[in-house]
Order: structure tokens, then C-alpha cells, then sequence
């Protein structure tokens, strides 16, 4: 049995049925990117303060980068297709999905950062103290209980201090040299920067977790037209053309919510 | 709409980031004087400028193409 409208654009919409399809995805889609955008404006009206500067800038003008190139190749691909240019296809195809890969490490760079940053609140004496910064060895997501648990108490933590960082977030993280040494019984609380630990934070993880599994989506798509799904090219090249512009459309979407997000969560 | 007019169109919305983040980055640079934000800034402003050659050159080429 042959599937109709693969090719050829159905009478009543003008547009073959693939097409359609993705756009009513895509649709979906921005209600549900909307309404985390709207969560986000929420919280952020309603809260007194609203931290700044605690995102990479560099790393995530990186990521941007990256996502941008992923959207001119990915329209290399298609557009090598129109012109039946099969490996100059592959060559854009593949670097899609190198650049989908490289911007889900650098990812994982920042999420690994925030879960071994900490925020500790200890006393010295009579009064209580504050700071932030990362423990010696980069332990991740450590709390109080890790501290205290009986079968391997850790008696003291060794921190680096964060330099205070300046309003544009460009020396968030970044090490003091002196090291700060905190017996365990002191420490009043333990919490890395982790989604609990602020609003901020929570939206953020919220907001760039769900557009990161949006891309590696993406790039298994992608990278199965790049691979094995390739193969239509040589019984049905036109339907193989419309699958990858399909694909190209949502990895346009993916990208647009970046280029919104990257502002929203790194700027302002 | 095809992926030639959603390409147009998200290259478009790149340009203005590029260039409102150039803008953010010199201000962020007469601010604070680091000079990670001048070289943001002018890196920014001139992948604008590039994106706009680019754009040129992809409505030329898919000229042919229906938008559709």
C-alpha cells in the first residue's frame, strides 16, 4: 500500500503531509516553550531579587555559535539534496550532528559546574558565615548528610572561594587562590547550585534541560538520515529531500528557543 | 512555510541577537572595562555584519525554491 501526499502536496492544504504534520508539532511546541517562558516572566516579576551574573557568557555565546552553524548546515544538507549532490549532503549532515554533540558537552560543562559549586553557611566562633565557591576534588551535588553519613564521615572540606564576580557573570566560578578550610561540625548547610537551590535555578534547569533533550532528539533524527535512513535516497530521492527539510524545520525550531533563551537566562 | 523562508527568517532573528548582543557587551565593557567584553562585543557586531552577507547570499541562491 502506498502512503498518500508523501511527495506530491495534498489538494486542500497545498503542502505535502509531513509538512503539515511538523508544523502542528511545532505548534505544540511553542505552547509549551510559551508557557515556560511565561512561568519564567512570573517568577521573575513576583521575586524581590533576581540574581545576575551567574551564568558562563563566553561558554554560552560558544553554544550559540555552535547552534547557528548546526542551522546553515543543516540547510547545506537539504539544499545539496535539491541539487542531487548525495555526498555533499552526508559532509553537511554529519557536521549537523557534530555540532548538535558539541553543544550538548559544553552543556554538560555548565550543568557539572553548577552541581559541584557550592553555597555553605557555617559559624566561626560567634557569628555565621557565608560563602560560596567549589570544594578541593570537585564533588558533585554534596549535602550535610554526605558530610555526616557514618560510614564515611568527612571531617573538614576544603574550599575555593569565588573572586566577586562582577555583574556580567564573566568571573562567575572562577577560583580564589586562598582556600578556605570549614571543619564539618561547623557547617550550619551544604548545597550545591543545583535546580533546589535557587528560583533562578530551577528555571534555568528547567528551561535548558527540555531544549537539550530537544536537540539530542534532533540530532537522532538527523543522524539517522545521515546513516541508515539514507538509503531512500536511492529508491525514492524526493520523499527522502522532504523528510530531511522536515527534520531541518524542527532543528530551526530548537535553535529559535535557544536564540530566545540565551538572552533571557545569560543577559538580562 | 519551508525550511528556505524558516531559515531566512531565523537568520534574520540571529542578526538582531548578534548585533543587541554586541550593543550589551560595549556597555558591559564602558561599565566594567574588561576586555573579554570589548572582544565579545566587537566579535558579536561582526558575525552581525557576516550573517547579513550570509543572508544575502542564501536569498539569492534559493531563489528558485518555493517558500512554501
Amino acid at each position: 500500500m502506498e502512503i498518500p501526499y508523501t511527495v506530491e502536496p495534498r489538494p486542500d492544504t497545498g503542502l505535502f503531509n509531513a509538512k503539515v504534520g511538523i508544523w502542528l508539532f511545532l505548534a505544540s511546541e511553542v505552547m509549551l516553550f510559551g508557557a515556560l517562558f511565561s512561568s519564567y516572566i512570573m517568577l521573575r516579576v513576583g521575586s524581590d531579587v533576581w540574581p545576575h551574573g551567574m551564568l558562563n557568557v563566553p561558554i554560552g555565546t560558544l553554544n550559540t555559535i555552535v547552534l547557528i552553524t548546526s542551522s546553515i548546515t543543516v540547510v547545506m544538507a537539504w539544499a545539496s539534496l535539491k541539487l542531487k549532490a548525495f555526498g555533499k549532503f552526508k559532509l553537511y549532515q554529519g557536521c549537523t550532528v557534530l555540532l548538535a554533540m558539541t553543544f550538548v558537552i559544553i552543556k554538560s560543562y555548565e550543568y557539572h559546574d553548577k552541581f559541584t559549586h557550592y553555597f555553605v553557611r557555617y559559624s566561626a566562633g560567634s557569628e555565621v558565615k557565608e560563602l560560596t565557591g567549589h570544594i578541593e576534588g570537585s564533588p558533585m551535588n554534596w549535602t550535610l548528610a554526605t558530610l555526616n553519613n557514618p560510614t564515611r564521615p568527612i571531617s573538614e572540606i576544603r574550599i575555593h572561594p569565588d573572586v566577586a564576580s562582577g555583574e556580567h557573570g564573566h568571573d562567575s566560578g572562577a577560583a580564589h587562590p586562598e582556600v578556605i578550610t570549614v571543619p564539618t561540625k561547623q557547617i550550619k548547610k551544604l548545597e550545591s547550585f543545583g535546580p533546589w537551590h535557587l528560583t533562578y535555578l530551577a528555571i534555568y534547569f528547567t528551561l535548558t534541560g527540555l531544549h537539550a533533550l530537544h536537540v539530542i532528539g534532533g540530532a537522532l533524527v538527523i543522524g539517522y538520515f545521515w546513516g541508515p535512513g539514507s538509503r531512500m535516497w536511492y529508491s525514492d530521492p524526493e520523499r527522502f529531500t522532504n523528510r530531511v527539510e522536515v527534520a531541518g524545520l524542527f532543528w530551526h525550531f530548537v535553535d529559535l528557543v535557544w536564540i530566545f533563551l540565551f538572552p533571557v537566562l545569560y543577559l538580562l | 512555510m519551508s525550511l528556505k523562508a524558516f531559515h531566512i527568517l531565523f537568520i534574520c532573528v540571529s542578526i538582531l541577537l548578534a548585533l543587541g548582543f554586541g550593543a550589551w557587551e560595549i556597555r558591559a565593557f564602558a561599565q566594567a572595562g574588561a576586555t573579554s567584553d570589548i572582544l565579545l562585543g566587537v566579535f558579536s557586531w561582526a558575525a552581525g555584519v557576516a550573517l547579513s552577507f550570509y543572508l544575502r547570499r542564501v536569498i539569492k541562491k534559493l531563489k528558485n525554491i518555493s517558500s512554501l
